[in-house]
């Protein structure tokens, strides 16, 4: 489904993404676990195609086209999505038609109060309120997710869809990422939470840019544990960690 | 004779257009009244609410008084406008709102065909103590950008009173639009200014918008969205004073420019006289949120679509 092959980005001359290879499978939840400033996000934008986020080498393939020099937008079309870290917030949008619009764009068939409910958000409460800044951050998280399930897309990049919810809810975002991928979709799930990793199928654990490990999410989150979580050289990986991949 | 009716289904019909209810002007139990350039057309008193309509040579004057106390479940229905392609439209009004009363105000003004039309709004309001009033104008023009709409109103807020005013023009290109309001709070009052406005073509959008927080603990917000596309210009003034002690006032200003033709300029301006007062600003000026419109293009809508629905929003 998705075939990254050694990806490199710079910025400002900065290498931030240092030759990372993934393959992810059609239905397939790829956890990547790394702690703060790794480079998770970057990897989300690269993937997305993000303005100012283009590889400067490195081939990314989506299902059996080349998709490294294509825009956000044809990417979008091919159905791929991202769900922020902190998503965005409009003034004037309601959360129905936040949903329709990712709905009616990518063809997914679950109603906006449908996707509500997935996510535990009562429809009655929150279809007519604004995606605006009087959303907590939780809710907005929610929302963000809400229109992934809308879009029903190929592959979706989640990056930390864990992060601002609350303990008890923990359980039905994971829920959510599970019938995902359950009814077809990809799923790059970034998270620095080992216990959410546990969810996927497969792991990979982020440091300073490179990828150290690829493995089962338990085997990953194990090594996560012992080389990363205390990691006494932020995004500085010993040697012999990389020379372990 | 003039014909009343001809020119009251005119307004009407451009009422309708801007988004208004007709109906209003029939019904006996609403507040209204309806200006066509300088004929009043329809003019309705409801018990609490008295509404005196004077046809001057150049349009009209008007005095509303609401009672002390009176509150008004459904709005009162103002409408304003000039239907042919030239003219001239003055209106000087006074608002007198009574102590506690509280009262929501839903004005049209429709431009539909014009050309080269005048439209002068000279406005007082009196918000009594206590008293709580909203007022709404929405404006509906046509395509030709030949209006000059010159707004000018001076509100006074007295003890714990609350005025809040949306003023709205996205429909139709206007001309020139040029809006001064000055508010001036007793103490515990309240003020709340929102503006919208779509410049296209070569619009001239002024804007300035002042509360002067004199009694203590008033609170004020300046709230303007611009957006500015073709050859239009926007200037927009946002000015709070804190003479009081202990008040709070807040500049927000957002104003997009769409192409490299359009010019949108900002100048906030907080004074504090009062040590104790607080005020803040923020203005930002430039093209749409950039990780607003990425976003949507993640869920599959062109950065067309995605700036229209953003644009969309923020006018709303
Ligand atoms: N636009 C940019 N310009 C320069 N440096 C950047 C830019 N964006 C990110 N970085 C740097 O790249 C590194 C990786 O950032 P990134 O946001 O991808 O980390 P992350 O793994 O998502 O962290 P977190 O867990 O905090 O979200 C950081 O050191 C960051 O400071
Ligand atoms: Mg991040």
């Amino acid at each position: 489904m998705l075939r990254i092959k050694n990806i490199h980005l710079n910025f400002n001359g900065n290498p931030i993404l240092k030759g990372i290879n993934l393959q992810i499978s059609k239905g397939e939840i790829h956890a990547i676990l790394g702690v703060n400033g790794t480079g998770k996000s970057t990897l989300a934008y690269v993937l997305m195609g993000l303005e100012g986020y283009r590889t400067t080498s490195g081939r990314i393939i989506f299902g059996d086209e080349d998709i490294t020099s294509l825009p956000l937008s044809d990417r979008a079309r091919r159905g791929i999505t991202l769900a922020w870290q902190e998503p965005a917030r409009f003034e004037g949008l309601t959360v129905t038609e936040y949903l329709s619009l990712s709905q009616t764009k990518g063809g997914g068939s679950l109603s906006p109060a449908a996707c509500l409910e997935r996510v535990g958000l009562s429809p009655s409460v929150y279809l007519n309120r604004l995606v605006d800044q009087a959303l907590s951050g939780g809710e907005r998280k929610r929302i963000e997710l809400a229109s992934v399930l809308a879009m029903r897309p190929k592959l979706a990049i989640l990056d930390e869809p864990d992060s601002g919810i609350d303990a008890l809810s923990l359980d039905q975002v994971m829920e959510v990422i599970r019938s995902l991928a359950k009814e077809g979709s990809s799923v790059v799930l970034i998270t620095h939470h080992e216990q959410v990793a546990l969810i996927a199928d497969r792991a990979s654990s982020l440091c300073a840019g490179m990828i150290l490990k690829t493995a089962s999410p338990e085997e990953v989150a194990r090594f996560f544990r012992n080389h990363c979580r205390e990691c006494p050289h932020i995004n500085r990986p010993e040697e012999e960690l990389i020379e372990n991949v | 004779m003039f014909d009343y009716s001809a020119e009251f289904e005119a307004i009407v019909s451009a009422y309708e257009q801007s988004g208004g209810d007709a109906s209003v002007f029939s019904d006996k139990k609403s507040a209204s009244l309806a200006v066509s350039g300088n004929k009043i057309l329809a003019s309705n008193s409801i018990p609490g609410v008295k509404i005196e309509g004077e046809e001057t040579e150049t349009g009209a004057r008007a005095r509303v008084i609401v009672e002390p106390g009176i509150q008004i479940a459904s709005s009162v229905h103002l409408c304003f406008g000039v239907i042919p392609k030239e003219g001239l439209q003055e209106i000087f009004s006074e608002f007198e709102i009574g102590e506690g009363a509280n009262v929501s105000f839903l004005a049209h003004c429709s431009f539909p065909n014009a050309l080269r039309v005048r439209h002068l709004m000279e406005a007082k309001v009196d918000v009594g103590q206590g008293a709580k009033m909203t007022y709404s104008e929405t404006h509906f023009h046509g395509q030709g950008g030949g209006t000059v709409v010159i707004p000018r109103t001076e509100v006074k807020v007295a003890a714990g009173g609350l005025f809040r005013n949306q003023f709205r023009l996205v429909t139709g290109s206007v001309g020139r639009l040029d809006l001064d309001l000055m508010a001036e709070l007793g103490e515990k009052a309240v003020c709340d200014l929102e503006a919208k406005v779509y410049g296209k073509k070569k619009d001239k959008i002024r804007l300035k918008e002042s509360i002067y927080l004199n009694g203590a603990w008033s609170r004020g917000l300046v709230k303007s969205r611009i957006v500015v596309s073709e050859r239009a210009q926007s200037e927009v003034l946002g000015e709070i004073i804190g003479n009081g002690p202990h008040t709070r006032g807040h500049v927000d200003c957002l104003e997009i420019v769409q192409g490299n033709e359009a010019q949108a300029k900002a100048v906030p301006l907080l004074q504090v006289v009062d040590e104790t007062a607080k005020l803040t600003h923020e203005a930002a000026i430039g093209s749409v949120d950039k990780k607003q419109v990425q976003t949507l293009m993640a869920r599959g809508l062109t950065e067309t679509e995605a700036v229209e629905t953003v644009v969309r929003g923020l006018l709303r």
